[in-house]
């Protein structure tokens, strides 16, 4: 498996030593429209739950953890005057910045995709 | 709001539905050590309202006030002639609110003043963005230092010696709670600003530099070189402006490489007050606009594609995103604001520059003919409408002296720096377009009478 989601509403795409991260497809149609994307900079060291980026949406503005901890490699700029495409695709091309795991084990306490949706259901 | 009185029966009704027997009853729960037994030690007994009134009067006449004396104070609360038509629109029963209210969207002439306000202070300030105010010049310079901490992640703000002592206070009581480090200095008495030793000071560790501009003792800092040396550190520059008309003859703040730019923007519009309520200003550069405190009024259009007014961007707010917003201000000057936006639309940007112009030659009568006498001389190379003359002797004293003959004759930097005795011969003269010939020659005839040591 190397996709893992948090109960924040995360998701982190294993490959090799790095994850991508992004919020669930449930998360975006939670908040609405997304109208602005705060990016975290490359080479911030991150510590799993921390908040690294926020989303704002006609609604709120919401933090979003990272799953893991390590060092920012990378962040979606496309986001910044495409704002909407974590609305449109969430779970692809929306994902919002990438991190080099520092402790691969902490995967371990993640949800895999059939608990992230029974976990949905549940709320 | 109403005030709807109880009656002796409304009372005894409202006590027998809850089943209590007096109104001390309800106050049962307060222990007796914590309750107030008897009158206030030192109150007077109750008065009839004819009686307190002469009382007060009685008490306001001992006031030396700004609008009966020769009135040279300056140092962030300014007197200027506000003319009869702002007073008489503000207290218009569709306008009259302290605050941007509640259903916002619902009062579109306030959020269109408050739009034209932002529109004001962007362009006085040259940035690209201002907020719906805050709530005066002191708060306003914190939440920039909080703003900048916010962009560059930093926490050590280097502050100029010419920033108002006043401002420096408040500052300094915030960070008390937030763990920013503040590197500060006093102002030292030269014609010119220290500016080199104030970029010395700038390291990459630093998150703003803040500069008051003109500054406290009416000195016109460098901003330009200020800003040049913080950004080549990664440091922002945050400028504080204490007398607005002074931007209609200096350059904007934003022009000369200013990221945020604060201020007080009592000068137009607002009376002195007693020192409050004021307006805070607030302005910064378009790309650090999700982090700007405060309320932001927006242009759009509504589904029938009419022009209307919105609060944007409130998701940076408190009421919405908790103890993650940008500031823990959800309110403005609303009043204050509107004073100041119909005062700034009858002046005009042709208007400012007049009155800036006549202030500045109010200034340069005061202080050629206040150097006329011996031992007093004027420190500033340059100044706009206030200037520091050092005396012969403690200003302090000088100050009392002129009170005792009925004029308001400066601000002592006695006053301001109590502990810095250097600067204590230090006067802080000001003089703007309601200061008269007569007003500056009692001044002068005032202060060498005092210095020949002749009775009031």
């Amino acid at each position: 498996m190397s996709r893992y989601y948090t109960k924040d509403h995360e998701w982190i795409e294993i490959a090799g030593d790095t994850g991508t991260v992004g919020i669930t497809d449930y998360a975006q149609a939670q908040l609405g429209d997304i109208t602005f994307v705060e990016l975290p900079s490359s080479g911030q060291q991150v510590t799993r739950g921390s908040s690294v980026s926020v989303v704002d949406s006609v609604k709120a503005a919401s933090d979003v953890y990272t799953p893991v901890s390590g060092t920012v490699a990378d962040a979606n700029h496309a986001l910044t005057d495409a704002p909407e495409l974590v609305n449109t695709d969430a779970e692809v091309g929306g994902w919002l910045f990438r991190v080099t795991l520092s402790d691969p084990a902490e995967l371990d306490g993640l949800m895999d995709r059939a608990a992230y949706d029974l976990y949905v259901e549940g709320l | 709001m109403r005030y709807l009185p109880l009656t002796d029966t409304d009372r005894s009704e409202m006590l027998a539905v809850i089943g209590a027997s007096s109104v001390d009853e309800l106050f049962a729960d307060v222990p007796a050590e914590a309750r107030l037994a008897g009158p206030i030690a030192g109150l007077p007994p109750h008065a009839s309202e004819m009686a307190v009134e002469r009382h007060m009067a009685a008490l306001a006449a001992k006031n030396l006030s700004a609008g009966v004396a020769p009135f040279f104070l300056g140092a962030g609360a300014y007197r200027h002639h506000i003319p009869a038509s702002v007073d008489h629109l503000i207290q218009r029963g569709e306008f009259l609110t302290a605050y941007t209210p509640y259903q916002p969207e619902i009062a579109q002439g306030t959020l269109q003043v408050l739009f034209e306000f932002q529109t004001q202070v962007a362009r006085l300030f040259g940035t690209d963005v201002a907020n719906a105010s805050m709530y005066d010049g002191s708060t306003a310079c914190w939440e920039a230092i909080l703003m900048a901490g916010r962009v560059t992640k930093r926490g050590k703000t280097v502050i100029a010696g010419g920033l108002h002592p006043h401002y420096l206070a408040t500052v300094r009581t915030m960070a008390r709670f937030t763990g920013d480090v503040l590197d500060t200095r006093l102002p030292v008495l030269s014609p010119e600003p220290d500016d080199a030793e104030l970029i010395a000071a700038i390291d990459g560790e630093t998150a703003c530099v803040v500069v008051q501009y003109p500054d406290i003792l009416g000195r016109i800092p460098d901003l330009a070189a200020i800003a040049k040396a913080a950004h080549a550190k990664g440091a922002l520059l945050v400028a504080v402006v204490t007398e607005p008309v002074a931007l209609g003859l200096i350059e904007a703040p934003g022009n000369l490489g200013a990221d945020i730019v604060v201020g007080e923007g009592q000068s137009l519009g607002v009376g002195l007050n007693f020192g409050g309520p004021y307006l805070g200003l607030f302005g910064c550069r378009e790309k650090f606009l999700r982090q700007m405190p405060g309320r932001l009024c927006g242009q759009t259009l509504d589904a029938d594609g009419r022009r209307g007014f919105v609060l944007t961007l409130s998701t940076r707010e408190q009421h919405i995103r908790r103890e993650k917003a940008t500031s823990n201000i959800c309110t403005n000057s609303g009043l204050c604001a509107l004073a100041f936006t119909i005062h700034m639309t009858l002046l005009g940007g042709e208007g400012l520059t007049r009155l800036a112009r006549l202030n500045h030659a109010r200034a340069q009568s005061m202080v050629s003919r206040l150097t006329q006498i011996p031992g007093v001389t004027c420190l500033n190379e340059a100044w706009f409408n206030e200037a520091t003359l050092i005396l012969p002797g403690d200003a302090r004293e000088a100050v009392h002296a002129l009170a005792e003959r009925g004029i308001l004759g400066g601000v002592s930097l006695g006053r301001l720096y109590p502990d810095a005795p250097e600067l204590h011969r230090g006067l802080l003269v000001t003089a703007t377009e309601t200061t008269t010939d007569e007003d500056i020659e009692a001044l002068a005839e005032g202060l060498a009478a005092v210095f020949a040591g002749e009775p009031a």
